[in-house]
């Protein structure tokens, strides 16, 4: 195809449009004869291919092309059933889970209760990154080949909230390659399933060369034909991290579907006539975190007491930043500014918003404070985490500037970003960005990961980085995961995030958007949880 | 025997002892040479100068205005009149943040120069002269530092300072940090050149004579071997100048480096090269432009000097 | 010959022991592995455990020991990132560097010495001038900058090139894979081995001209001339093959610097090669890919080191007799 761009710009009018026809016709011709291959450039890298050795949106999302869970979800991200056609409570705390019939793996194997006992232990075992997708005291027992019952310590509302990215293994494949324990860190000598896959999904994986070449082949016999769209004979995917030769290799056809594409560039990829860029709201929200726990900031110059502590400072600050400038300039209105520490898809209320943005309101708050000149202190970003990330944390610079508030940036790749600021590094951060999406979706996931209290060694809220602490909150949590009346549920996660807001305890900023990359020819399903499925991709 | 050498015989003013030297002649003589020595000692002044000639201070936060991002030059249809080269992605002015961002990248190009300089002469020097074990040790340390290449040392040198200073510290040692990097990826050549000029002086009739007279060796060495090695070290040093600038600009685009609050040209091209696809080309092309011609005039003084001093092209 | 073999290798197993240490130590400061290894959900105490299980709490002499042994016996270890041997990881990884590098090189040659002999034969000349003006924006240009602007041309305008990747590769016996077969192989490669090679090239240029411009001035090719030679022969006869030595020999160590300047290229235009898992694993705190990764960069110059003393000593004579004797 590259030639043919040449030579139509060498040659005339009538002649062009013959070597387009002829173009077009030899394309055709290719494309018959290789099949339909989706080229696809990620920024970062898929590495083992075990299903249980990292939480994390992008290997679960390609993974999902291969291997599924108990239940889906659909292009909405509405729960259906997967490999569990149905499901009931006998009680609070007992389920019944109905098994798929006719569903083979791709080695040809038969799905059955076996497999969904071994991978119930093995996702539990030592060495997964997964075990949180089920209760560890849970007990598990086959009832017949396709009936499983699940008896649990506590009820759980929302059991099954994240198992459409806990994936069935094959037990008899398992056993066979020695791959019956999660491959870990530790392991100096990683079981076959750390190179392998072998799912119920509708690919499987031809070849896989981490930070090279993964390919993916379309495999005959797929129980859920009807679930699926795509007209793929396989998938080949690059990593390719640097941002610019991602972008031009989207511009000069080298790839069909590039993700993410920075956003200043999401212009450029629509006017291209052969490229077009698929937005929408990601889940995930970024937000500021000040720190309430410690008695003296290290980076700050007011010595002897902590800023922080006062609601009031901690308002000043939020007030003083013009989010809606920051979405406009930094996140060229790919970003939707929250009240909440989630996005709004997941929970929003009507009387919960923002406080306006007002750098006089700030200045006087700061100065009620009794920090009329302001005061220093150290703000720690990441630099290759989140959209933006760092043109973010220097707009909040200069905007703390304004209101006399000196900041002094740390931004950092995410691998010493993230040392320093969570439990190993003792939550060195005094003022710090960080970025959550809810695993399960759920409220009662944010208040206990960010929100309730914890101690220097991260027991209680791991990520709630501030420290901040109301002993409301956590009693509020608690009861939330165990309430089963969906509107008294409502009304406490209402409540929870009431106190959030008027405490500032957090400063939520925005949700970011998905920003990807593609062909004119392709049609994808963009999910607003960023998995990449390939069952919902067609090539024209 | 060098001019410099050959200037110092004669007695009248330092002024008219330059003029009349050779070595001014075939400056004058070539108007490239003239043009580059210009332009370096213009970009010099203006990155001296930055605080008094540059429009914005680009290090006040408290000055910028995220509203004024990405601004396109002032002579195109949406520039703004007061940001004459546009604006980057943070609302700094560009012409600003060149000036600025000059003084950074020759501060580290000059301050590494010299330590590679200093390191190299006295090492060479003292390899040369002395000979035995010292020799020997100090050109096996010569090797083992050639095994890495500069960008090797730089990574090298940066992790182990971040890991020590903690982020905050790090962030006001960052252009020793750098300076200490390049700097000792360079002394190598000094000290070979160095090295072997000794090798050949020291053997002279007027080295003995100066042994036999009692001069001690410290003496010996500074006062009469080093100015018959002042040629070669000058033209090291100025082509490692400009190697030294772009060398700090790759270090930036690896991530080792000033951090963007405070750019050298080299932050200020890598945090452009995300907007040359976008269309907001100014932002890197113009501290492109200027690192290059930097370094383009200083590797043309370079060209110039080594031609000039070489006695064998005359 | 053979005692300075033997003492230069002496020195050389020496030089790899004190990389092997510096990178060592290194790696302890530059970020938490655990971190990288599990997801967000990771309590702090299982954390604290896979830092136990991986050795990271043993005194600092006990992982170094730990580490030199094993990296005696070739193995460096698993990827804390890809799970998969070090050692599989960079033999996998290294035929895509050292062609990359091996064709840049030939390209920097290729280019670099014509246009040098050209530029020495005629210095006043304005192709000359327009040549060493060429020339000097390739020493004056980051590599990075050079690399993304040949994409935006030849790929993204033009679209004439590949802009990432090595293409189509084709293995050949069972373990080196090539690009050099296939179409797309070397379509792939022509824009990083430009951009890879254009700093050499320069530099060869500019080598061959300072010698051939010196050689021509020597009374040996002043009498060659009025022996009424041809000019042919005595430029391409006498001049050039007397330059040719100190050439090849900058040329042979510069191999070593391509390669470890290759960082930059792989990352601009994702070449799979070794200098990319090195960016990749730094960015990731994949320790035993870094220091296998320096290891090995200080073995190949140590080795070319070697070669290139060695060759020096038997091309000229009295060096010979120099080391020998001391």
């Amino acid at each position: 195809m590259h030639r043919q761009t040449l030579f139509s710009r060498m040659v005339g009018g009538a002649a062009r449009a013959a070597v387009i026809v002829g173009a077009l016709a030899a394309a055709t011709l290719a494309a018959q004869a290789e099949g339909k291959t989706l080229r696809f450039a990620f920024q970062g890298t898929l590495n083992a291919l075990d299903p249980y050795s990292l939480n994390e949106t992008f290997t679960l999302g390609m993974l999902g092309n291969v291997y599924e869970g108990l239940t889906k979800r659909d292009k909405d991200l509405k729960i259906i059933p997967g490999l569990a056609e149905s499901w009931e409570t006998i009680d609070p705390l007992h389920w019944r889970f109905h098994l798929r019939k006719n569903v083979t793996f791709s080695n040809g194997d038969a799905f059955n209760a076996d497999d969904v006992l071994f991978s119930a232990e093995r996702v539990r075992a030592d060495g997964s990154d997964l075990k949180t997708r089920i209760p560890a005291d849970s007990e598990w027992k086959k009832v017949d080949d396709y009936t499983v019952d699940v008896t649990l310590k506590t009820p759980n509302p929302i059991l099954f909230a994240e198992w459409d990215t806990w994936y069935i293994m094959d037990k008899e494949w398992a056993e066979k390659e020695g791959a019956t324990k999660p491959v870990s860190a530790k392991d100096t000598n990683p079981g076959p399933a750390a190179y392998k896959a072998n799912g119920t999904g509708p690919f499987t994986i031809e070849s896989h060369e981490p930070g090279v070449k993964t390919v993916f082949k379309r495999r005959d016999g797929y129980w859920g034909e009807k679930l699926i769209d795509t007209n793929l004979d396989g998938v080949v995917f690059t990593p390719i991290a640097s941002d610019s030769t991602r972008v031009a290799a989207l511009l000069s056809g080298d790839v069909d579907l590039i993700e993410p594409v920075p956003v200043q560039d999401v212009d450029r990829v629509n006017k291209d006539p052969n490229t077009a860029a698929l937005t929408g709201p990601e889940l995930r929200a970024i937000f500021l975190n000040m720190n309430q726990i410690r008695d003296e900031l290290p980076t700050s110059n007011i010595k002897g007491k902590n800023p922080f502590k006062d609601p009031n400072v901690r308002k000043a600050f939020y007030q003083a930043i013009d989010i809606e400038a920051i979405d406009k300039r930094v996140m060229r209105g790919l970003a939707t500014p929250i009240p909440l520490l989630i996005a709004p898809q997941l929970y929003s209320a009507p009387d919960l918003k923002r406080w306006p943005y007002d750098p006089e309101a700030a200045k006087k708050l700061l100065t009620d404070a009794g920090y009329p000149d302001g005061f220093t202190v150290g703000m720690d970003c990441p630099n290759d985490r989140y959209v933006n990330d760092e043109q973010i944390c220097q707009a909040v610079v200069s905007m703390l500037a304004k209101i006399g508030v000196k900041v002094n940036l740390n931004a950092q790749p995410k691998a010493k970003y993230f040392a320093k600021v969570l439990a190993p590094g003792g939550y060195d951060n005094d003022f710090s960005l960080l970025g959550w999406t809810p695993s399960s979706f759920d409220s009662w996931n944010v208040f206990v990961s960010l929100a309730t209290c914890r101690d220097a060694t991260g027991k209680g809220g791991p990520f709630n980085l501030g420290g901040y602490c109301n002993p409301k909150v956590d009693e509020l949590a608690k009861q939330i995961v165990v309430e089963t009346d969906v509107d008294k549920r409502n009304q406490m996660v209402h409540d929870a995030y009431k106190i959030l807001l008027d405490d500032t305890s957090h400063i939520p900023l925005h949700q970011q958007s998905l920003a990807w990359g593609k062909r004119k020819n392709l049609d994808i399903v963009q999910r607003s949880d960023d998995q990449v499925l390939f069952y919902w991709a067609k090539l024209n | 025997m060098t001019d410099a050498i050959r200037v110092k015989e004669e007695q009248p003013g330092v002024l008219s002892r330059i003029l009349r030297s050779d070595l001014f002649y075939s400056f004058r003589r070539s108007p490239i040479t003239v043009i580059s020595a210009a332009v370096t000692l213009v970009l010099i002044l203006a990155a001296l100068f930055a605080p008094w000639i540059a429009p914005h201070d680009p290090f006040d936060p408290a000055s910028l205005d995220i509203m004024n991002s990405l601004l396109p030059p002032q002579w195109t249809a949406d520039g703004q009149a007061g940001f004459l080269l546009g604006t980057d992605d943070q609302g700094r002015d560009v012409l600003s943040t060149i000036l600025y961002g000059m003084r950074i990248s020759l501060a580290v190009g000059f301050a590494s120069v010299v330590l590679a300089m200093a390191l190299g002469v006295t090492l060479g020097l003292i390899a040369g002269y002395v000979g035995g074990i010292t020799d020997t040790i100090i050109m096996r340390v010569a090797d083992v530092q050639l095994t890495f290449p500069a960008i090797l040392t730089a990574l090298l040198i940066d992790g182990v300072a971040r890991a020590l200073a903690g982020p905050q510290a790090y962030e006001e040692i960052v252009v020793f940090v750098l300076v200490l990097s390049i700097g000792l990826s360079f002394w190598v050549q000094y000290a070979r050149t160095v090295r072997g000029s000794v090798l050949v002086e020291a053997n002279k009739e007027y080295v003995l004579a100066a042994r036999l007279i009692g001069l001690r060796s410290s003496t010996i060495m500074f006062r009469h071997v080093l100015p018959n090695v002042v040629g070669p070290v000058l033209v090291i040093a100025t082509i490692n100048l400009a190697l030294a600038i772009i060398t700090e600009a790759t270090l930036s685009f690896l991530g080792v480096g000033v951090p963007p609050t405070q750019p050298s040209l080299g932050t200020l091209i890598r945090i452009g090269n995300d907007y040359l696809f976008s269309g907001e080309w100014w932002v890197t092309i113009f501290p492109g432009i200027t690192l290059a011609i930097l370094a383009l005039a200083v590797n043309l003084l370079g060209d110039w000097l080594r031609d000039a001093l070489n006695p064998k092209l005359r | 010959m053979l005692a300075f073999a033997i003492r230069r290798l002496i020195q050389a197993v020496g030089v790899m022991l004190v990389v092997a240490l510096i990178s060592f130590l290194l790696f302890r400061f530059v970020g938490d592995p655990v971190n990288q290894l599990v997801g967000v959900d990771t309590t702090p105490e299982q954390r604290a455990q896979l830092r136990q299980d991986l050795g990271l709490n043993d005194p600092v002499y006990v992982q170094f020991g730990r580490f030199v042994g094993k990296a005696a016996r070739f193995d460096f270890g698993i990827s804390y990132q890809i799970k998969r041997p070090v050692a599989d990881l960079i033999a996998s990884r290294l035929p895509a560097t050292l062609e990359l590098s091996l064709v840049s090189a030939v390209f920097a040659l290729l280019v670099g010495l014509p246009m040098g002999v050209y530029t020495g034969l005629y210095p006043q000349t304005l192709l000359s001038r327009l040549f060493l003006a060429l020339s000097l924006t390739g020493i004056s240009l980051p590599t990075f900058l050079i690399g993304i602007l040949l994409i935006f041309i030849f790929s993204v305008n033009l679209g004439w090139l590949p802009s990432f990747g090595r293409g189509d590769v084709v293995t050949i016996g069972g373990f080196w894979t090539t690009g050099l077969l296939t179409r797309s192989g070397l379509s792939s490669l022509i824009l990083p081995a430009i951009t890879l090679g254009l700093f050499q090239m320069t530099l060869i240029m500019r080598l061959v001209r300072g010698e051939m411009l010196e050689v021509l001035r020597t009374d040996y090719i002043k009498f060659a001339r009025a022996r009424g030679l041809s000019s042919r022969a005595i430029n391409f006869g006498h001049a050039l093959k007397n330059t040719l030595v100190p050439v090849i020999t900058i040329t042979g160590l510069q191999i070593g610097s391509i390669i470890a300047f290759s960082i930059i290229t792989e990352t601009v235009f994702q070449w799979p090669g070794m200098g990319l898992l090195f960016l990749q694993a730094v960015q990731n705190v994949d320790i035993p890919i870094m220091a296998a990764y320096l290891l090995l960069i200080a073995f190949l110059f140590t080795v070319i080191n070697f070669i290139v003393d060695l060759l020096y000593v038997a091309v000229d004579p009295r060096i010979r007799i120099g080391g020998a004797g001391a």
